[in-house]
């Protein structure tokens, strides 16, 4: 990996620090003006998702980390992990539990989820903003009652427990927003 | 008519309409400060003929080409007008200010700007003690602040590190910033360790109500201040910091012209040391104080950040009609 000087830095610059990929969030020039120049750095460790300031003197460098992302579609899980592969290059890996996180709530195979990659190996697993689920498990619903604004659990086919309208039942598809958990809309096919 | 259909450019200037009012009233508040008191408003060149030697500052270089200089003349962007406006002194001008611009390369930041305005002054007659009596007056002005603090350089490190600074050592240094948990612990001088903590832990609360002096700094960061032999010797410098933003610094003015060049030396030393370029000395300067610099003080403050402060404003960018991005 190339090293980067601190005149490189910039928010979003990946770089190796303690061992871990980091990202660079916020970066500041402090310079007395008699005297050295000194940048100090807001990253956050792409680990442990912490942010934590560092100051360098203005020569020094520092290796940068090899993160790239990228779309992958999820195949299938097994014993291993879970298993991505790269539409175009037709590449598969396996990504951890810890990688996919809560991610694992939200994606059923073949969705294509963006997966951040450290030395090749999966890091994150992002699902997609907004999945469609289908709904395997709830009460029964008060059919055409879309006004009264209620609500109720609702177990999507993926393990995930999402709260929904009173009106939906087992077997509707839902719009669900993965950022916030929150139910959007019925979605089509 | 055509007119072209590249993307369009961020023309607009970045400070409002207000700020640049503000801006014009602080210039005339200032020259009347001046005026009242009898100091000479100067103009000095800002395309010189050497680059500075200051270790920690880097000259823009340009080219004259004309009429003398078929083969190009070799000149910088001025990053101070101090060694011009101590060649006045030096010819008798008397109180003198200027307002300028100076140019520091690889500046860029928040309070950075690559190219920024100076205001600078000097008093035949006043040592770096009266001087800051003046500026607390200049500041009742332009910031409404009833009076400053002052502090010695030496308490100052005292109160918040518990370190002496005329008295450190590398290792000591290191083992403060260790012991604070700070993310930078290995300095290659006891300066870079006083500078790197003076930046990192005490600027931030400094002059948090109303601006504050420090004063008497340690000899190896004397600049061009005199040095005084108390025990230890302390070099009679000081910087104004208001809000934790270094304001100004200025000095009782170093006349002797065997210890500048002593310094310029040193300074060309520390740059071999760095591999930085290494300027020819400014001779026409020595050779003035040569012939004799008044006794005097002078000070540079940061113009662009007095109206930051003035106006509250966060970054440098916000006060400048075409900062860097849209020069």
């Amino acid at each position: 990996m190339p090293t980067y000087s601190t005149n490189q830095f910039k928010n979003g610059l990946k770089i190796l620090i303690g061992g871990d990929p980091c990202s660079i969030v916020e970066t500041e020039f402090v310079k007395p003006g008699k005297g050295q120049a000194f940048t100090r750095i807001k990253y956050k460790n792409m680990k442990s998702g912490r942010v934590v300031e560092r100051t360098f003197k203005s020569a020094e460098t520092i290796e940068g980390a090899d993160v790239v992302e990228t779309d992958m579609q999820f195949l299938y899980r097994d014993g291993e992990g879970w298993n991505f592969m790269d539409p175009e290059s037709y590449e598969q890996v396996s990504a951890s539990e810890t990688a996919v996180g809560e991610t694992a709530n939200w994606i059923k195979e073949e969705d294509v989820c963006t997966v951040t990659l450290w030395n090749g190996a999966p890091m994150i697993v992002a699902a997609p903003n907004f999945v469609s689920l289908e709904i395997t498990e709830t009460d029964p619903g008060l059919k055409g009652d879309t006004s009264s604004g209620g609500q109720k659990p609702a177990t999507m086919e993926t393990g995930a427990v999402v709260r929904v309208p009173l009106f939906l039942q087992i077997g509707d598809l839902i719009k669900i927003d993965t950022r916030t958990g929150d139910y959007v809309s019925r979605a089509k096919e | 008519m055509t007119t072209s259909h590249g993307p369009k450019s961020d023309w607009r200037p970045l400070a409002d309409t207000q700020t640049l009012r503000a801006r014009a009233e602080l210039l005339r508040e200032l020259r009347a400060f001046f005026s009242a008191r009898g100091v000479l408003e100067v103009e000095t060149p800002q395309l010189v003929s050497h680059a500075t030697t200051d270790t920690h500052l880097a000259s823009f270089a340009t080219r004259f080409s004309g009429p003398g200089a078929h083969d190009g003349q070799e000149l910088y962007l001025s990053t101070s007008p101090e060694l011009a406006m101590k060649r006045l002194l030096a010819a008798g001008s008397g109180p003198i200010f200027q307002i300028c611009r100076a140019f520091r390369n690889g500046e860029k930041g928040r309070r950075h700007n690559p190219e920024f305005t100076i205001l600078e002054w000097y008093r035949p007659g006043l040592d770096h003690i009266a001087l800051m009596a003046e500026i607390e007056e200049l500041l009742a002005v332009a910031l409404g602040v009833d009076r400053c603090d002052r502090i010695t350089y030496q308490a100052v490190f005292e109160e918040e590190l518990g370190v002496s600074p005329h008295q450190t050592s590398v290792a000591l240094l290191e083992e403060v910033a260790a012991d604070r948990d700070l993310s930078l612990s290995s300095f290659a001088d006891v300066d870079e360790g006083l500078q790197f903590l003076l930046a990192e832990v005490i600027e931030p609360s400094l002059g948090i109500d109303r601006p504050i002096f420090v004063y008497d700094y340690p000899v190896s960061q004397a600049a061009l201040a005199r040095i005084r032999s108390d025990t230890p010797p302390v070099a009679e410098r000081f910087e104004v910091y208001f809000k934790g933003v270094e304001l100004a610094n200025g000095f009782h003015e170093l006349a002797d012209a065997e210890e500048q060049r002593r310094r310029f030396e040193d300074d060309r030393a520390s740059r071999e040391r760095r591999g930085l370029p290494i300027p020819q000395l400014d001779e026409a300067f020595l050779d003035a104080l040569d012939f004799g610099l008044p006794q005097c003080a002078g000070v540079a403050l940061g113009l662009d950040r007095l109206l930051m402060l003035q106006i509250g404003a966060d970054t440098i960018e916000e006060v400048l009609a075409f900062p860097l991005c849209r020069a």
